[in-house]
C-alpha cells in the first residue's frame, strides 16, 4: 500500500491562535483593566483587601494574556518554552521576594536607637 | 499559508523563534530586578513627593489602553500572516505603530512633565526607580516601533517571505511581552500609588 504522492502534507501544529481567541483575550483583558482601574480610583474595598483583589487582577490578566495572545504551552508536544519560562518565573519569585525580605529586615535594624525601643514596643509587645 | 513560506517559520518549536524566547525571559528578568529597586525605594521620597501626588490615574488609564489594543491589533496581524495576506499584515501593523508611537507620546510628555516641575530622577529614590523602571520600558517600546518600521518596510518591498514572516512572529512576541510587563507597571506602580 503506498501513499499518493498528491495527498496534502499534515500541517504541523502551530500555536497560532484564531481571531476568537484574540477577541476573547483583548475583551478579558479589557475587562479586568478596568475592574482594577474602578476599585483603585474609588477606593472600593480596605486598603489591604484592594491591594490583594488589584494584584489578583493584574495575574489573572498575565495568564490570559500568556495563554491567548503569547499561546504558551498551545502545541501538540511538551515544549522547551514552557519550561524556560518556569525557570524564569522561580528566578523572579526569588529575586523580588528576597530583595524585598532582605530590604525590610534592613530597614528594621537601621533606624535609629529610640526609633527601635519604639518598634520593639510597638510591634513584639515588650515592655520597657 | 502561502505554500512559498516554510510553515515552520512562525511555529514556537522554530529554533530562531525559541532562541528569541531565551531572550525575552532573560528580559523578564531584568525587569523583575527593576520592579524589586522600585518595590524597596517607593517610599524613599526624601521629603519630595510620593506616587499619589504625582500620577493621574486616567492618563495613565488611556496608555494602558493604547498600548492593550496595540497587542490585540499586532495579533490580528499574526493572523493576517499565517492566510499569506499581505495587505492585511500591513494594514494592522500601521494600526499597531500608530497606537504604539501614541503610547510612547504620552509617555514622553508625562516624563517631560515631571522633569519641568522639579521631579526628575534626582529628586529622590522613588524617583529614580520609577523612571528606571518605566524609562526602560519605554525603550523597549521604541525599539519595538523601530523594528516594526523597518519590517513594514521590508514586507513592502519584497513581500511576505520565509525571513519576514518569522521575524514577524518574533516582533509580535516582543510586543506582546512588553503589553504584559506593562500590565504590571500599571498594576504595581500606579495602581497600587494611587491605594496607599
Amino acid at each position: 500500500m503506498s501513499r499518493p504522492t498528491s495527498a496534502p502534507q499534515p500541517q504541523p501544529e502551530t500555536a497560532q491562535g484564531s481571531v476568537g481567541s484574540y477577541v476573547l483575550g483583548f475583551a478579558l483583558s479589557l475587562a479586568f483593566t478596568l475592574t482594577a482601574y474602578a476599585l483603585a480610583a474609588n477606593h472600593a474595598l480596605p486598603s489591604r483587601t484592594l491591594v490583594t483583589v488589584v494584584l489578583g487582577l493584574g495575574v489573572m490578566q498575565l495568564i490570559v494574556q500568556l495563554a491567548l495572545f503569547l499561546h504558551l504551552g498551545k502545541g501538540s508536544k511538551p515544549q522547551w518554552n514552557v519550561s524556560v519560562f518556569s525557570f524564569a518565573l522561580l528566578v523572579i519569585v526569588i529575586l523580588v521576594g528576597g530583595s524585598l525580605w532582605i530590604m525590610t529586615n534592613l530597614n528594621y535594624h537601621m533606624i535609629s536607637p529610640t526609633d527601635t525601643d519604639r518598634a520593639i514596643i510597638h510591634d513584639e509587645g515588650v515592655g520597657p | 499559508m502561502n505554500p512559498s513560506i516554510d510553515p515552520t517559520a512562525m511555529s514556537p518549536s522554530s529554533k530562531t523563534v525559541f532562541g528569541f524566547w531565551l531572550y525575552l525571559m532573560t528580559d523578564c528578568v531584568l525587569f523583575a530586578t527593576l520592579f524589586a529597586t522600585y518595590a524597596v525605594l517607593r517610599h524613599n521620597t526624601f521629603g519630595g513627593p510620593s506616587g499619589t501626588d504625582l500620577f493621574s490615574l486616567p492618563f495613565v488609564l488611556t496608555e494602558t489602553m493604547l498600548l492593550l489594543t496595540s497587542s490585540f491589533t499586532c495579533g490580528l496581524a499574526m493572523i493576517a500572516a499565517h492566510r499569506g495576506a499581505k495587505t492585511a499584515i500591513l494594514a494592522w501593523l500601521g494600526v499597531t505603530f500608530l497606537l504604539g508611537a501614541s503610547f510612547l507620546a504620552l509617555e514622553l510628555s508625562e516624563f517631560s512633565h515631571l522633569v519641568a516641575e522639579g521631579n526628575s530622577w534626582q529628586r529622590s529614590g522613588f524617583l529614580s526607580a520609577f523612571f528606571t523602571l518605566v524609562g526602560t520600558h519605554g525603550l523597549h517600546i521604541t525599539i519595538g516601533l523601530l523594528w516594526m518600521g523597518t519590517l513594514m518596510l521590508r514586507l513592502l518591498r519584497r513581500g511576505l517571505t520565509t525571513i519576514s514572516a518569522r521575524r514577524l512572529m518574533m516582533l509580535s512576541l516582543f510586543w506582546h511581552f512588553l503589553d504584559v510587563i506593562w500590565i504590571f507597571i500599571f498594576t504595581l506602580v500606579y495602581l497600587m500609588g494611587a491605594i496607599s
